[in-house]
């Protein structure tokens, strides 16, 4: 039973972090209608970036503090997440305004190749470290309820609070700002929004900055865990399921979703995976999220798709 | 004046509704098939013949059956490698444990196979559409990867799913030289894609046509939904099954599962994309571009680097070549989002005027 649970509680931790990545997809989508599959290597260079300007921070300004350095590189990599959000949304996608999905997918596609073409030339393409003084004990938990305890995992913990901050701090950004209901205002309607005079380009560098910042977030964490390498990059191709369970334009949706895949990964793969020769996480969660859209087309949370002749 | 169409008149319907209705068109084309089959092989070298023609032809190919489910049909398909992989290990387990198997039919059986599968991760497209079909077909292909990598048998019991094939042989012809292999693909591909351009002219391709256009809309004019989208599943993943087994067998000869990788059916998006939705010449071009930019860049880059006196070294390469190609792709889209084969239609459309324009 206490495996059991501590199972199901790394399940929630992974799936926490899956939602991070997967929100980065949905801001975006909501608000200009792109499905950005560069969103991965956006982790991947924003990651890079804090990585190696942690590293070079000290010798710059000389000062040999950690902690100094550490929100200096934060800094420094979220301005460049703020620029390469405007380049974005400056060079490529004004230009491409009403394209069909197909064409918006293929451009961020090219922009992902460029992203992770140019952090690997500026920044090096060797494995790094991130370390933000996350704490790596093991901890046991309700030693009272089982025998032996559940044993967790601080780092997670860590994570899984950061991320969940993160998420509510979205979610007030989201509904108590003006910017916020602007927001909102284009996902729903980018024709009334703009007649109402919200200015649409401005939105878009607003929430290519956010995903950005939540890219950058999503990337320190796995960074952390994992190491920062190309590898990243692929992290949000497990998130992807989570995007389409939970609905595209459902934020809450991302989060629910990225539980229900991160739980139904951890145990698919502990009490199925053996008989069938193990690995199967990776495509475990795409046959999940598609099993639940023949049922709800619109996944979990996503607007229903209504069709007119 | 080269490019006219006045004074071709045509006296029958057959003459009216065949493949090019224009005679340059015609000659045109029959260049090209007799200059591939002709001159080609004489001219090129076994480097070129092997390293980049062959390819080319097999994922001209491929591109072709990823045009006719997303081109035509309008369902977005990121797991098109699925379908090669399945189409390549199906033939190869035809040839090794049916006795006397003929190469051809077990391309053409492997090509089914691809087929059956496509039919099963079509089923979805019933019901969902657009991104969210987009982001499912993936299921196929990281179920396919992990079945040829996890389950022993598909592979013979190889590790990491490794196979290799060798003695290829058609009624009696020894397919072991780059030219036999060359002549072999593009026999494959000028049948195929004659295939590919009357199913689009016939009753299902305009079928396809409607259901991109709009599924209820054309479901509403008595057009079954449920047999057009599974048609086209069926016939895509038959093109690109054949397309897989040519590139094991033909291309390859020794390959694993990552040889049909995400990446695999990223290239063969870009190709569709690039090339033209919707238009056959479309993923010829498509193909021929992205298979030649990589080439390309990989030749050109250090030469400019020695130009400028810099070593470059192998690494520092391969990201620019990332960085030129996602920039090269970008810059493409937004100059031309229809694709090379609109500029060829609007370079016909030039030449049809000139030299008097007004």
């Amino acid at each position: 039973m206490s495996f059991f649970i501590e199972t199901v509680l790394g399940g929630l931790m992974v799936g926490l972090l899956y939602s991070l990545i997967a929100l980065g997809f949905v801001l975006i989508f909501k608000a200009s209608g792109v499905f950005n599959f560069a969103q991965g290597a956006m982790v991947l260079f924003a990651a890079l970036a804090m990585a190696r300007f942690a590293e070079w921070i000290p010798g710059w300004i000389g000062i040999e503090n950690q902690l100094v350095a550490n929100t200096l590189a934060f800094v420094l990599a979220a301005v460049l997440m703020f620029v390469a959000a405007w380049l974005i949304v400056r060079l490529v996608l004004r230009h491409l305004v009403n394209q069909d999905i197909a064409t918006l997918l293929m451009v961020t596609l090219g922009i992902a190749y460029f992203l992770e073409g140019f952090g690997q030339t500026v920044f090096g393409s060797s494995i790094y470290k991130i370390d933000v003084g996350m704490p790596k004990d093991p901890v046991i938990i309700l030693e009272g309820v089982f025998e032996g305890g559940v044993l967790l995992n601080l780092e997670d913990i860590v994570a899984g609070l950061i991320a969940a901050a993160l998420v509510a701090a979205l979610a007030l950004f989201f509904q108590k700002t003006s910017t916020g209901r602007a927001l909102r205002a284009v996902a729903d309607d980018h024709q009334a929004a703009q007649s109402i005079g919200i200015p649409l380009n401005r939105i878009w560098v607003i929430v290519w900055c956010v995903a950005g910042v939540t890219a950058l977030v999503a990337g320190i964490i796995w960074g952390s865990k994992l190491g920062v390498q190309f590898s990243l990059a692929l992290v949000a191709l497990r998130a992807l399921p989570v995007v389409i369970l939970g609905g595209l334009t459902s934020v809450p949706g991302a989060i629910v979703a990225g539980l229900i895949i991160g739980v139904g990964e951890k145990v698919s793969e502990v009490y199925l995976g053996p008989y069938v020769g193990g690995g199967i996480e990776i495509w475990f969660a795409y046959v999940l999220a598609l099993v639940v859209l023949l049922f709800r087309p619109q996944g979990l949370f996503g607007e229903k798709i209504i069709d007119r002749v | 004046m080269i490019y006219r169409e006045n004074g071709q008149f045509k006296g029958s319907y057959a003459a009216d509704q065949q493949i090019f209705p224009i005679a340059q068109d015609r000659w045109a084309v029959a260049g090209m098939v007799a200059l591939a089959f002709l001159v080609v092989p004489l001219l090129a070298n076994d480097y070129f013949l092997r390293a980049i023609l062959t390819p080319f032809l097999i994922l001209s190919l491929a591109a072709l059956g990823v045009n006719l489910l997303v081109g035509y049909c309008g369902q977005i398909t990121l797991g098109a490698g699925a379908f090669m992989a399945v189409g390549a290990y199906a033939a190869y387990n035809l040839m090794i444990r049916v006795d006397g198997m003929p190469l051809l039919a077990a391309f053409l059986l492997g090509g089914l196979c691809a087929a059956a599968v496509g039919i099963l991760f079509g089923i979805p497209s019933l019901r969902v559409r657009g991104l969210y079909l987009a982001v499912a077909t993936l299921a196929a292909q990281f179920f396919v990867d992990w079945a040829f990598l996890r389950i022993g048998w598909f592979t013979n019991h190889s590790s990491s799913g490794s196979v290799s094939v060798g003695n290829l042989q058609i009624f009696g012809w020894n397919i072991h030289s780059p030219a036999d292999r060359y002549y072999l693909c593009l026999l494959f591909v000028v049948a195929f894609a004659l295939l590919a351009k009357n199913m689009t002219r016939s009753a299902i391709g305009r079928q396809w046509m409607a259901i991109r256009d709009m599924d209820v809309a054309a479901a509403v004019i008595g057009i079954r939904p449920m047999f057009a989208k599974l048609s086209a599943f069926a016939v895509s993943s038959f093109f690109l099954g054949v397309a897989g087994a040519l590139w094991g067998f033909i291309h390859l000869s020794s390959w694993e599962p990552a040889a049909f990788s995400l990446e695999r059916s990223l290239q063969l998006l870009f190709m569709v994309i690039i090339g033209g939705l919707g238009s056959i010449l479309g993923s010829f071009l498509g193909a021929a571009f992205i298979i030649m930019l990589p080439i390309f860049l990989n030749q050109f880059l250090p030469w400019i680097g020695g130009l400028f006196g810099l070593a470059v070294s192998t690494e520092l390469v391969s990201h620019t070549e990332f960085m030129i190609f996602g920039v090269l792709i970008v810059f493409f889209l937004i100059v031309e989002p229809h694709g090379l084969a609109r500029l060829w239609s609007i370079g016909k459309e030039k030449l049809r005027l000139w030299p008097f324009p007004h």
